[in-house]
């Protein structure tokens, strides 16, 4: 019984566990407009999604504080973004399109999360009755 | 949770962007200084920002330094000054104003994205503890 909810709630926990990691990712890119020759990171989220589902995520495994987490927590395969205007100092950031995803994801965010606890409230009015 | 690290991340992007409007600040407040402690008049300041992964993952933002402008010095003449040479000319600070105030613009607007960018993520947190309410 226990593993049949979890199965019901599993799918929006990954969903959401993707869109905080797509969060942060954004947030990192918004951070650094200003920095010279860095370069605007994301990554599908329809392909991440799919491979959270079909399998277990795996993410590397690091042995020291300063290692960088390869992909993430979710195992996303991150991709360079490709700038519609280049700038001269080689960052790729573009204030107006990561401003544009970042509310796009956090609407999605909000959106599982409603998802979810209707989810919820359907277990719990079959538990209760 | 990644969405913790939101945090972090938009507090290094204040943090730098502050750093910047305060070089701002210095650099206007002495558009006009002809001498300083070493003797040389004041040289324009800029920050240079560099991506720092942070340990919980993500990419922060730091001031990596703080560099001279090497634009050489804006030479007025003023044959009564005292710091005036032979010729009577004062060499007077590279500050361009107009640069710094586009710089202090730009500094103040990333500033503002970062405070919204973090509202945004402590708004999503919050929704996140009211789960299933």
């Amino acid at each position: 019984m226990i593993s049949r909810l979890d199965e019901e709630f599993s799918f929006y926990q990954k969903a959401l566990n993707l869109r905080s990691a797509r969060q942060q990712i954004l947030a990192s890119n918004i951070v650094n407009a200003d920095t010279p020759n860095y370069k605007a990171r994301d990554f599908d989220f329809a392909a991440a999604m799919q491979n959270a589902v079909s399998k277990t995520a795996s993410s590397l495994e690091t042995t020291d504080s300063r290692h960088m987490q390869g992909g993430g927590a979710s195992g996303v395969k991150l991709q360079y973004s490709m700038p519609y205007q280049s700038s001269l100092d080689g960052n790729t950031v573009e204030m107006d399109v990561e401003r544009n995803k970042y509310m796009e994801n956090s609407v999605h965010y909000e959106a599982d999360l409603t998802v979810l606890t209707s989810r919820i409230k359907i277990m719990l009015s079959a538990i209760t009755g | 949770m990644s969405l913790f690290n939101i945090l972090g991340i938009a507090g290094s992007g204040m943090l730098a962007q502050s750093q910047r409007l305060n070089v701002v600040a210095s650099n206007l407040a002495n558009a006009d200084s002809a001498t300083s402690p070493t003797g040389q008049p004041y040289r324009a300041k800029q920050v240079v920002f560099s991506a720092i992964p942070m340990n919980s993952g993500g990419v922060g933002v730091k001031v990596k330094g703080v560099v001279d402008d090497p634009s050489p010095m804006k030479m007025v003449y003023e044959p009564k000054n005292p710091m005036a040479d032979a010729n009577g000319y004062v060499a007077m600070p590279n500050v361009n104003a107009t640069e710094e105030m586009v710089n202090m613009i730009s500094a103040s607007r990333s500033y503002q994205n970062n405070v919204d960018m973090m509202t945004t993520a402590k708004n999503l947190m919050l929704k996140t503890l009211t789960l299933g309410q």
